[in-house]
């Protein structure tokens, strides 16, 4: 109890550092940059952070790092511009948000979209925030429980939370599932150090980026969905309507509950070391056998963008707890800011608490304020960003090529990625056209490879035994909820038919 | 899902490209197999192999592929792909990207980039040269200061800009 | 702007000092565009922090005309990095850092590239290797842990690592060797997450950088029980209760025959000339003056021998024989 009366008066005194003039403007600065580096895909959050780094050097640590995170905040909420208006998301957890985000802006609604996604992330970073400021400490125990078994038990919860909710015939989502898996292993096993399905070709050192295969099947494959419409398709979709937010905000609160769980999964995945995009796919699917409209998912359901959005920026905020109190960064970005508090003489692990409070409570200070510094900015923008579907299919479909060639060359710095991309494009087109369902091969290229190292380390410690993720009560009870997960249209089914037959009589 | 909106016209077969894809993804998974067996896919002491997971979902592609070509032969025999009229229309779209994303390696990506949108913007949308010329020329300059200025990011560049000096 | 304000200022520097020295041998070279550092790892590891505190401290003190660019090529354990720069013969403006994986990726990968198809600058550094295990282990000295080990069977102790068939776990089969027992060996992705495992009980001991570990260390979570040098590290400063990092003693003296430090060094393409490789070597003289990177050596508990031309290439000659050797040995080498 003392403790929190401590933690308070600090935070109170962080309020007083993070809202002096010069670290309000640079938060300001930071989140317009961030929207950019969110918006340009490929560059991507902790290409944003590690770019501008250097630049910060000159500051005072506090003021440095309100401007490095109000840049990752920033390309949190960029990443969902792309993902709702043109299909193309930024960063991994923004994958879910596309789900029904573009189908909403398809249909004339990007506004309301990128509304409820700006709002969502603001509310699930929000309640990230208060439960740092409240129990830090103690949540921060809570990840050193995870060892490779644990993590393996939450990609394997996040994988069956996720699958078994596409409408397509099972063999596809199966195919598609499994090529991710495949694409995923390409390159250098972490395990035993070895080259495989490389077959000596260089440019496939660096294996299949998830962004290179996201950027071609969703991106290009769409422009070519379109093309097929003819080119008057776009232009006339949307309406400029300046209230769409108040329009938007009015019709949200009636999924409180989404929001909540969505926020409480991403608060669980980002302080253990699974982190954002598992738990936007785990919201999403969860809402989808959860919601009403769980039907309609898909068709550009609001409760499909507020999910996934919510949970990744929770997960995205209580990342930087982990970060902060152990030193494990929780997401690469995180990893990136990790190295730039280093550089500043900031040693983040279990004294950082106690040696530099006030560097920490001014730090979570900053996230409050930049926060909402951030809802408002972006929030302005909803009208502008919507009003780029305006332009002519001709103009844009050209510029996003070039869009989507520059972010597939900025992953990695390789020409070779931007040919990948074009592959990634007619593949997706076609997959789509074969009724092939594509978030299971997204899903399995971003987790594919941890979920595969985690379970390999699991199994090096264990000598070989499967037994290990059985072999205390948090891995147990993460692997249970897996299975429930995984199971659950069967256990669903099998209550349905009871219901059905003891009903009959009555 | 769109397939069979616009009713009479003709084009491929959705069954002949249902089994073309299945097929496709069945060679995928046989080459994924190939690789896993070349570093080998067995179950040593301390755990499975480098080969071991993607040996067995190289296996599950196949297996399954071998299940979609069955299903896509089943396929309504009259369905369409697409009408012809409507592939054109996407070839028009992809043989200039193509033809940009294979230009990329040689030339950078400024020097395509221009090139693309002009092409688009006059074959395609019948724009004016002014305005065209002004997008084509703008978005590429847009991307150079925000990234290599700005942000330091190099982007590939070719021999026009080696000339220039840039 | 800002740009053209910082090339002014460079045009003015570099006319002072061909002002200022006047002697024959000084019509230097200069970088006339950004110059790419080349990262052969990760996004914030060791080398990356490396190449971006450079990257800061250069642009900082207006050490050079033009920017320098970091940029991560970690595909294939850092051989996409290497491969680039190779090709990449005669460029100037390209730079790479390295780690030991110049030397690990090659033999373990079979990816055809070696020390030799490069142009070695300089040495910045060596990085130190520390054993440690978790401060609720009941071991205070490297003597009673070795002798824990010694007698319990084989793989019972765990050790965890960065990557696989890399310094790691080179140093993991040295220890091996010299007890006569077999550790299990777990290969994490970064140091970072093996020092948290190490804290979180998952594995037993690590041999992680003491950069990696020293908040761990300092938060009484970890203990150092020796280091992997042929003597003491020589910083004083207080961290742990009483404890400095000098106070950790060497393995050898603890009975553990191992020493091995990584190199933090910079290489250029093939074929560039002698003049542009002075450039650079001048260039970091002049970075290991700034009292930014005297922080950072102090920080990390690096090992500051510093060396460029014949010197350079003779440690790097050595310790090639060296790692092939020792990997050999462990049966690392690539079999194709």
């Amino acid at each position: 109890m003392n403790m929190i009366a401590e933690n308070f008066t600090y935070l109170y005194h962080g309020f007083g550092i993070a809202s002096d003039p010069f670290n309000i403007l640079l938060m300001a600065i930071g989140i317009l940059l961030g929207v950019i580096i969110g918006v340009l895909p490929g560059l991507g959050g902790a290409n944003g952070v590690a770019i501008l780094l250097p630049l910060t050097f000159s500051m005072s640590p506090t003021s440095a790092i309100i401007l490095l995170t109000c840049i990752y905040w920033g390309a949190l909420f960029g990443g969902a511009i792309t993902s709702v208006l043109f299909n193309i998301p930024g960063e991994p957890w923004s994958v879910a948000t596309t789900f029904d985000g573009h189908p909403m802006a398809r249909s004339g609604r990007a506004g309301e979209a990128l509304t409820a996604a700006f709002t969502s992330s603001f509310i699930g970073a929000f309640f990230a925030i208060v439960m740092i400021t409240l129990i830090a400490p103690l949540v921060a125990q809570f990840a050193l429980q995870f060892g490779p078994a644990e993590k393996f038990a939450v990609y394997f919860l996040a994988f069956a939370s996720f699958v078994g909710m596409s409408k397509e015939a099972p063999a596809k989502t199966i195919v598609s599932m499994m090529i991710g898996f495949a694409l995923a292993a390409v390159g250098l096993d972490m395990v035993t150090g070895q080259l495989r399905l490389t077959f000596g070709i260089t440019e496939l050192l660096n294996g299949f980026d998830f962004l290179i295969a996201v950027i071609g099947l969703f991106g290009i494959g769409e422009i070519l969905l379109t093309m097929e419409e003819g080119l008057e398709f776009r232009g006339k979709a949307a309406k400029i309507d300046p209230k769409v937010v108040w329009k938007t905000w009015k019709t949200l609160p009636k999924f409180w509950a989404t929001s909540l769980r969505s926020c409480v999964i991403g608060c669980w995945m980002g302080i253990t070391p699974a982190g954002a995009t598992p738990a936007s796919f785990m919201a999403y699917g969860i809402a989808k056998r959860v919601s009403k409209n769980g039907k309609n998912f898909g068709n550009g359901e609001i409760e499909g963008v507020v999910a996934p959005e919510t949970a990744a920026h929770a997960a995205g905020t209580a990342a930087m707890l982990p970060m902060l109190a152990l030193g494990v960064p929780g997401s690469p970005t995180a990893a990136v800011l990790l190295g730039g508090l280093l550089i500043w003489g900031l040693q983040p692990g279990p004294m950082l608490f106690v040696e530099q409070a006030e560097f920490v409570w001014g730090l979570i200070a900053s996230m409050y304020l930049g926060n909402i510094v951030g809802l408002i900015l972006v929030l302005t923008t909803v009208p502008l960003f919507a009003s780029i579907l305006r332009i002519p299919f001709s103009i844009i479909a050209p510029v996003i090529l070039v869009i989507c060639a520059i972010g597939a060359y900025t992953v990695n710095n390789n020409v070779f990625d931007v040919l990948m991309m074009m592959v990634f494009g007619v593949l997706g087109y076609l997959l789509k056209k074969t009724n092939y369902p594509l978030a299971p091969l997204v899903l399995a290229i971003v987790l594919g490879d941890s979920a595969e190292e985690a379970f390999r380390q699991s199994l090096l410690g264990s000598g070989g035994s499967i037994a290990v993720f059985w072999s205390n009560p948090l891995v147990s009870s993460i692997m249970g909820l897996g299975l429930v997960a995984g199971l659950w249209p069967l256990i669903a089914m099998g209550f349905s038919k009871l219901r059905g037959s003891s009903a009959q009589p009555a | 899902m769109e397939q069979s909106h616009h009713g009479a016209g003709s084009g491929p077969k959705q069954r002949v490209v249902e089994v073309g894809t299945a097929l496709l993804t069945m060679l995928f998974g046989l080459i994924v197999i190939y690789g896993s067996v070349l570093v080998g896919y067995g179950w040593s002491s301390d755990g499975p192999q480098a080969g071991f997971f993607p040996f067995y979902v190289g296996l599950i592609i196949c297996l399954c592929s071998l299940i979609n070509v069955v299903l896509g032969l089943r396929e309504d025999p009259e369905a369409i792909f697409a009408e012809y009229s409507q592939l054109r229309q996407v070839l028009k779209v992809l043989i200039p990207a193509c033809i940009y994303v294979a230009l990329v390696p040689e030339f950078g990506i400024y020097v395509p980039s221009v090139a693309l949108i002009l092409v688009f913007m006059i074959w395609l949308g019948k724009y004016r040269w002014p305005l065209s010329l002004a997008v084509a020329f703008g978005v590429p300059a847009f991307f150079y200061i925000t990234l290599e200025r700005w942000f330091l990011i190099p982007l590939p560049k070719g021999p026009i800009e080696a000339m220039l000096g840039l | 702007m800002k740009h053209l304000h910082a090339l002014g200022l460079g045009a003015v520097t570099a006319l002072g000092m061909t002002a200022l020295s006047m002697l024959p041998a000084a019509a230097a070279w200069e970088p006339t565009k950004p110059v790419e550092f080349i990262v052969p790892a990760g996004t914030g590891g060791g080398a990356d922090q490396m190449a971006r505190t450079l990257q800061g401290i250069i642009a900082k003190h207006d050490l050079m005309s033009t920017q320098l660019v970091v940029i991560n090529k970690s595909g294939g354990a850092g051989g996409e990095g290497f491969l680039d720069v190779k090709s990449n013969k005669g460029n100037p403006h390209k730079i790479v850092i390295s780690l030991s994986n110049l030397f690990t990726t090659p033999l373990a990968t079979g990816i055809p590239f070696n020390w030799k198809d490069l142009t070695p600058v300089a040495m910045l550094a060596l990085d130190e290797f520390v054993l440690w295990v978790n401060a609720q282990e009941p071991y205070k000295t490297a003597q009673e842990y070795e002798a824990a080990i010694k007698a319990a069977p084989d793989n019972t102790f765990k050790m965890g690592g960065t990557g696989s068939k890399q310094e790691d776990q080179i140093i993991t089969v040295a220890i091996q060797k010299a007890l006569g027992k077999k550790l299990t060996y777990i290969p994490y992705k970064g140091g970072g997450e093996v020092a948290v495992q190490l804290v979180g009980g998952h594995i037993n001991s690590s041999v992680n950088n003491p950069i990696e570990a020293v908040s761990q260390w300092r938060g009484d979570k970890v203990r150092p029980l020796c280091v992997f040098d042929s003597k003491p590290l020589p910083y004083t400063d207080k961290i742990q209760g009483d404890m400095s990092w000098s106070s950790v003693p060497t393995c050898k003296s603890a009975g553990l025959d191992v020493e091995y430090l990584m190199l933090r060094g910079v290489f250029m393409p093939p074929g560039v000339s002698q003049e542009q490789v002075d450039y650079f070597v001048e260039l970091f003289k002049k970075v290991r003056e700034t009292p930014e990177w005297k922080q950072l050596m102090k920080d990390g508990a690096f090992n500051q021998t510093f060396m460029a031309g014949d010197e350079f290439k003779a440690w790097l000659d050595q310790a090639e024989t060296t790692h092939k050797g020792l990997m050999q040995e462990a049966g690392f080498i690539a079999g194709n």
